[in-house]
């Protein structure tokens, strides 16, 4: 069996803060990490992998740095990283080409795991652009995957329903932060991470069409939380009336 | 006219590798020794589950060689994996450190080959935790006042005697103990031995009912005519002394890695605190009497962490490092007092309440001013050092 992982590397969200003046997000000095539904995803992939054997391949688009993050993905059970550094201006449309241009050189796969969108961005359109450029079936917010003989049998949350659908392979699945726990590396699997490879691939590597963003960025601004401060303080019952009242003007109830 | 200067290599930062394992363990500490921490200080219950996940992770045989079953890790990983554990729980923490370097090191440093084969894979799998037996009622700083004996009788020594205030006594396995084998020798009279808590003649006695680290239990261990393997002697009968004082030079630095985590968790919950909290139509962090004190934790912290990395480093390095660990036990055990204190006082009355973690931290720290020798024993290893 032959998976490959789709990983980003993200700055930690949480971490975020806004400059009050200018309302931009406040990037430097946050710190890095693995998108947190990436994790999920190397984790089914290895779950697949001690069920059925194969092999784990990573594949990052990012900046050099990256590979430090992606090592605590080969720590955590993948078998070797492919790292492809984007052009300065990428969208998802050019990283999407990247990547599947990269599962083309690689050839055989049978399973492709992706998180069901990203913490930083959320598009949640990577999976199926790649699926698409590929042209295979793509089975969508994954919350359970079970792999059989010949086909995949998962399990997609659709919010009020969930809905059972089976595919053969190849098959791209995302998946979504429900379905298991990523698990920690142990020190041995840390050691041994050391000498497992992540290969870099130069663009012009993956693809030959010039790739061109049909995105536009203009401007990203935090949202800023002000609080109202409304103090509702005397007759309870009046006062409950009013924070309902307070509540639905404003949106929140309706 | 600078441009001729060569940069010297010293880098004050952890390796790719230490990073990586520092950060597995805090998403570790974050995930499973947080939630636990403030029920099992206050069941005073010992976080067995705990440590038989750290044990899967080989976070039990962190120190310990490869050949067995440990990871062979460097001092300064250790003390990062000592640190953030002790961040989300310092009772876990000083049974990881006591468990690796008062159990396994002085086996690793001084035990015979059968011994190392025998004993480190089982601590190494955590399938029995370590414990150091040195303190008696009335032998502590004083470790030349033990009355603890031990007489060989054919193929057995005799042990006979008490100790107290042993971490982890009532759950250990495996316990390095110290006794005098020729009490008219002086400090050269004392010997150490590896004892299993199945031997003939152990016995736990009385758990200690402590002011903080209530987790790690604490407690008396008695042994009446116990039977040791002459096997068992570690190192050769006199070394007793010798392997007491450069065990706990090793020991002192995971102790000093302990305090810092205590000293950073004060300081994480008082930022926290301190941005929520709003008094006088304000969040209080916008006042420069809690700031300066935001600001006087990190740094000191900053400062003790450093000591700690840099005994761990000269460790590491196969030097003398003595000096360096008291040091480094002496300022980060102060540091994380100091913390504690702040951190309680801009929680204000919350902060004496249970409800509020700094309480427990504030308990906490104070044992690392005195076990694995106090600040004035640290204080006299360290002029000892520069007076001779």
């Amino acid at each position: 069996m032959n998976i490959i992982v789709c990983a980003k590397q993200v700055v930690d969200v949480a971490e975020i803060k806004v400059d009050s003046s200018t309302k931009k997000p406040i990037l430097v000095g946050v710190p890095q990490k693995i998108s947190d539904m990436d994790k999920n995803a190397l984790e089914e992939a290895i779950k697949v992998k001690e069920k059925h054997g194969g092999k784990i391949t990573i594949l990052t688009v990012g900046a050099p740095d990256a590979k430090e993050r992606m090592k605590e993905l080969l720590a955590m059970g993948a078998d070797e990283g492919v790292l492809i550094p984007p052009p300065e201006h990428a969208d998802y449309h050019v990283i999407a080409h990247l990547l599947a241009g990269a599962m083309k050189k690689i050839g055989s796969y049978d399973i492709i795991f992706c998180g069901e969108a990203s913490i930083d961005m959320f598009s949640g359109q990577m999976g199926p652009r790649i699926a698409g450029l590929l042209n295979i079936p793509q089975i969508t917010y994954a919350q359970q995957v079970t792999v059989e003989q010949n086909k995949v049998v998962a399990e997609r949350n659709l919010g009020e329903k969930a809905v059972i659908i089976e595919s053969p392979f190849p098959v791209l699945i995302t998946v979504t932060k429900e379905i298991n726990q990523p698990r920690l590396p142990s020190l041995m699997a840390i050691l041994a991470s050391s000498s497992k490879p992540i290969h870099e691939w130069p663009a012009t590597d993956v693809t030959t069409e010039a790739l061109v963003p049909k995105l536009q960025t203009m401007d990203i601004k935090g949202i800023p939380m002000q609080r109202k401060n409304i103090i509702y303080q005397n007759d309870l019952d009046q006062s409950v009336g009013k924070l309902v009242d307070e509540l639905a003007k404003v949106g929140v109830l309706r | 006219m600078f441009d001729d200067l060569i940069p010297t290599p010293m880098k004050l930062e952890l390796n790719e590798q230490q990073k990586m394992i520092r950060n597995m363990v805090r998403e570790f500490a974050e995930k499973e020794v947080a939630p636990l921490a403030a029920e099992l200080d206050k069941k005073g219950e010992y976080p067995t589950k705990t440590l038989e996940k750290m044990a899967k992770l080989g976070l039990l045989g962190i120190i310990i060689p490869q050949q067995y079953g440990g990871a062979g890790l460097d001092t300064i990983s250790y003390v990062t994996v000592v640190e953030e554990i002790s961040r989300k729980c310092a009772s876990t923490g000083v049974i990881t450190s006591v468990h690796n370097s008062l159990a396994a090191w002085p086996i690793m440093k001084y035990g015979s080959e059968e011994q190392k084969k025998k004993y480190l894979p089982i601590l190494a799998k955590g399938e029995k935790i370590g414990a150091f037996a040195g303190t008696e009622p009335n032998a502590g700083s004083d470790l030349g006042a033990m009355k603890t004996t031990a007489v060989l009788k054919g193929h057995h020594y005799i042990i006979n005697g008490d100790k107290t205030f042993i971490t982890s006594g009532p759950k250990a396995g495996i316990i390095i103990v110290f006794a005098v084998t020729d009490k008219n020798a002086g400090t050269k009279g004392l010997s150490a031995f590896i004892i299993e808590n199945t031997f003939k003649g152990y016995k736990v006695g009385s758990i200690f009912d402590k002011l903080g680290i209530n987790a790690s239990q604490t407690s008396e261990l008695l042994f009446e005519n116990m039977e040791v393997p002459q096997e068992n002697l570690l190192g050769k009968e006199g070394d007793g002394f010798k392997i007491a004082l450069s065990t706990l030079d090793g020991g002192r630095i995971g102790i000093a890695a302990q305090a810092v985590g205590i000293a950073q968790a004060a300081l994480d919950e008082s930022i926290a605190y301190s941005k929520q909290r709003e008094q006088f139509g304000k969040p209080i962090a916008k006042f420069q009497a809690i700031q300066w004190m935001i600001a006087d934790m990190a740094t000191r912290i900053e400062a003790a962490r450093f000591l700690v990395y840099n005994a761990a480093y000269i460790k590491d390095k196969g030097e003398r490092f003595s000096k360096e660990a008291a040091m480094a036990k002496l300022f980060a055990s102060e540091t994380a007092m100091e913390a504690v204190i702040k951190a309680v006082q801009i929680h204000g009355g919350y902060g004496y309440t249970k409800e509020y973690t700094v309480e427990r931290l504030f308990r906490d720290a104070k044992i690392t001013e005195i076990y694995e020798g106090t600040s004035e024993v640290q204080r006299m290893v360290i002029s000892a050092n520069l007076l001779g």
